[in-house]
């Protein structure tokens, strides 16, 4: 039960951060109608510049600072990147953040390197904040847990009660209408890129000391951030929300749970077979739940997408 | 009242194979059965297999792509499966005495993979655009990440190898040299590039190119979009898997890398710098990046990020690719102007020429500062030697290149002048 609760806490903080980038990247979706590739990079980019202004100023000032750099990178990517590809079409936008997110993987490796970086958490928070039967929970996790609700909310604030969140939404369905009223519909969508890539930004700051901050970092979150906004449906804030909380526990569990597949196939009544290593099936008998921990986000998807194309909470048909 | 058209009607007057569609064909086999009289060495060999074996590649990728508008970040996985099948029928050649002539290997991968993009295509190609292109993604991930854990197919961390010699003769060849091996990849590459070609002529083709431009239109003409993208993406699979085997007839081994997403992304990024837009694109993608991989990751660490930054700019600046380059200049041509062009041009090149090679010399010092070993600051460029601390060779190679591209700024205008009056159908001078 002790190991049950501290999963679900582990769980929590994976679906979290996973929800930083998801709802950036839906945002940004529901506003432009492409899928930012180059999302997780600016993830990383949050993590490598919050390193390099940490050996300087030390953590705090990092986390302030990392993610507006990052912010303002990606507006002006927008600007004069996107904003040109946008007239050929979605296809080649999607084209375009993907050879982003391929230069800013060789450009972090241009400025440092193969290696993985010493980005550590802050003394201050480097301490167990509570124990769950002998299993202690380190206070950082539980800043994470602090930092992605509150951004949630404020996002949530922003976006449902204040002037500029109205606007924005209006912007994302009627464009037109909206820069008739005399709006700068395309300052709001460079700002609104610029905010969720700053978003993607500090969930970069705040995972590179547990995650590690290394050239993959990107590549090993992208294509799980992916399959969560499909799963979640394209453009649903609220199924970003949900799938990637499912992402993190189904995640965690499966790491957490060492579930062999020998045991079940035993207890169904299957005997092993005596020399299993040249027996053709050697795979389903040694295959274990941790192993096929990291597939099961895809196969989830594949599943959603046969029974509920629209994914989980999507509106239209995806 | 008749008007009579300016074009008579040929219409099934015309000769089903017209020579000026022979002709290229014709020229392509002879170029590609007298390439390896001229290159003999192994390494030569090697890589115009290699070449061989991307183009067919990018070619079924384009199949999507540029012909059906799927854009697909994991297409690396039916060359991958091809590949992997491809190989354990060789092995079963070898060890459980199947009969089967090597050169007849390509078809039974290629029946894998359309296997396989049959049954993925059956939910995946029901929309285009973004959302196929997730799809592709993540089924890339879940194959990628399977073949790590279904050891008896894809071999694990080490992957599967096999010996392609072991085969009955065919024709007195036992495809042990390198050449034979060449022949044989070279003569596959002409079968798939002619059949695919054939089959963007085809109804089915056409209808293909009519669903990328305007799937809802083709619908009201009677045409399921979500079949006409399946059919195109099962062949597709099929011509990606007979690239997959020939990489195995090549390579003798297949791992995890041939499936993952980062083959799926290069895929992608030849295919487009090519130029979706033609069907020579993906040949000439296919050749130019090869070579940049060969050639200049001899020289410099740092190829792909010049490979990352060609790239988008290609995307933003030059979306049709080298093809799309090259394909820009027909209309001077057929006006008889493109004379007007080459002055221009040729003042440009050197300006051009020396910004892009100071630039790169800029990144390359930045680099071996940052990353070259602590206190060896010699490093060599462009055949001179210097010490890449100091602040001498920095400074020179920017001024080198500000100097330029200021240059190449000034002579913008008279091209864009040059450009304009080239492509003017009058004549009025």
């Amino acid at each position: 039960m002790a190991l049950f609760l501290v999963n679900i806490l582990d769980g929590l903080v994976t679906g979290l951060l996973l929800f930083m980038l998801c709802s950036g990247l839906t945002l940004i979706f529901s506003m432009m109608g492409v899928l930012n590739f180059a999302h997780a990079s600016f993830y990383m980019l949050g993590a490598y510049f919050a390193y390099q202004i940490s050996t300087v100023t030390g953590f705090w000032m990092g986390l302030l600072v990392a993610p507006v750099i990052v912010g303002v990178i990606g507006a002006l990517i927008e600007r004069y990147g996107l904003r040109r590809v946008h007239k050929y079409g979605h296809v080649p936008e999607l084209i375009f953040t993907f050879g982003l997110a391929l230069l800013i993987e060789e450009v972090v490796q241009f400025f440092w390197g193969k290696s993985q970086m010493a980005y550590s958490e802050p003394l201050a928070l480097d301490f167990a904040a509570f124990s769950i039967a002998g299993n202690s929970f380190p206070a950082y996790k539980v800043f994470m847990i602090f930092m992605a609700m509150g951004l949630f909310l404020v996002l949530l604030y922003i976006l449902t009660k204040t002037r500029i969140g109205m606007t924005i939404q209006a912007a994302l369905s009627y464009p037109e209408t909206v820069q008739n009223l005399g709006h700068n519909v395309p300052l709001v969508f460079m700002c609104v890129f610029g905010v969720g890539t700053a978003m993607a930004g500090l969930a970069g700051v705040i995972a590179g000391p547990v995650l590690g901050t290394f050239p993959g970092m990107a590549l090993q979150l992208g294509s799980i951030v992916f399959v969560t906004i499909v799963i979640g449906g394209l453009g649903s804030l609220w199924g970003a929300l949900v799938a990637s909380l499912i992402i993190g526990w189904l995640q965690t569990f499966a790491a957490a749970y060492n579930v062999a597949m020998e045991d079940i196939l035993t207890a169904i009544g299957f005997t092993k077979p005596e020399n299993i290593w040249d027996h053709p099936l050697q795979d389903l008998w040694t295959l274990t739940l941790p192993q096929i921990g990291p597939i099961l986000p895809y196969l989830l998807m594949v599943f959603v997408l046969v029974l509920r194309p629209q994914g989980l909470m999507g509106k239209r048909e995806t | 009242m008749t008007i009579a058209s300016k074009t008579p009607l040929t219409a099934g007057t015309k000769r089903l194979i017209s020579l000026s569609t022979v002709l290229p064909w014709a020229f392509a086999a002879l170029f590609l059965l007298i390439l390896p009289v001229v290159f003999q060495t192994s390494s030569a060999l090697t890589i115009m297999n290699q070449m061989a074996i991307t183009i067919v590649f990018a070619l079924s990728y384009n199949m999507l792509l540029g012909q059906g508008g799927m854009l697909s970040f994991g297409h690396a996985v039916y060359m991958g499966i091809g590949g992997f099948f491809a190989m354990h029928v060789l092995n079963m050649v070898e060890y459980q005495g199947l009969w089967l002539p090597l050169p007849l290997l390509p078809i039974i991968g290629g029946m894998f993979g359309m296997l396989f993009a049959f049954i993925i295509g059956s939910f995946s190609t029901r929309r285009a655009g973004t959302v196929f292109a997730m799809i592709s993604l993540g089924v890339g991930e879940l194959i990628a990440a399977c073949s790590i854990i279904i050891v008896v197919f894809f071999g694990g961390e080490e992957g599967i190898s096999g010996d392609r010699t072991m085969g009955p003769e065919f024709f007195g060849m036992d495809f042990a040299s390198q050449s034979e091996v060449y022949y044989l990849t070279v003569v596959w590459l002409m079968i798939a590039a002619i059949l695919m070609y054939l089959f963007s002529r085809t109804p089915i083709g056409r209808i293909a190119n009519a669903v990328r431009d305007n799937e809802e239109r083709a619908e009201f003409l009677g045409y399921s979009q979500r079949n006409v993208r399946w059919i195109s993406f099962i062949v597709s699979g099929f011509f990606a898997g007979v690239a997959g085997s020939l990489f195995a007839v090549n390579f003798e081994i297949l791992t995890e890398e041939n499936l993952n997403l980062a083959t799926s992304g290069s895929i992608l990024l030849i295919t487009f710098l090519g130029g979706v837009g033609f069907f020579i694109g993906p040949i000439i993608g296919a050749i130019v990046f090869t070579l940049l991989q060969t050639v200049l990751g001899l020289y410099t660490e740092i190829w792909s990020l010049y490979l990352g930054i060609l790239f988008v700019a290609s995307v933003m600046f030059f979306p049709g690719g080298f093809a799309g380059v090259i394909a820009m200049h027909r209309r001077p041509l057929s006006l008889g102007k493109l004379h007007l062009l080459t002055g221009p041009y040729l003042k440009v090149a050197i300006p051009a020429v020396t910004s892009i090679l100071s630039l790169a010399a800029v990144l390359e010092i930045l680099f071996h500062k940052r990353h070259g070993f602590a206190g060896d600051g010699a490093m060599s460029l462009y055949g001179i030697t210097f010490d890449s601390h100091g602040y001498q060779a920095l400074g020179l190679a920017i001024v080198i290149a500000a100097i330029s591209l200021f240059l190449v700024s000034r002579i913008t205008p008279e091209i864009k002048a040059a450009w304009d009056e080239a492509n003017h159908a009058g004549d009025d001078q």
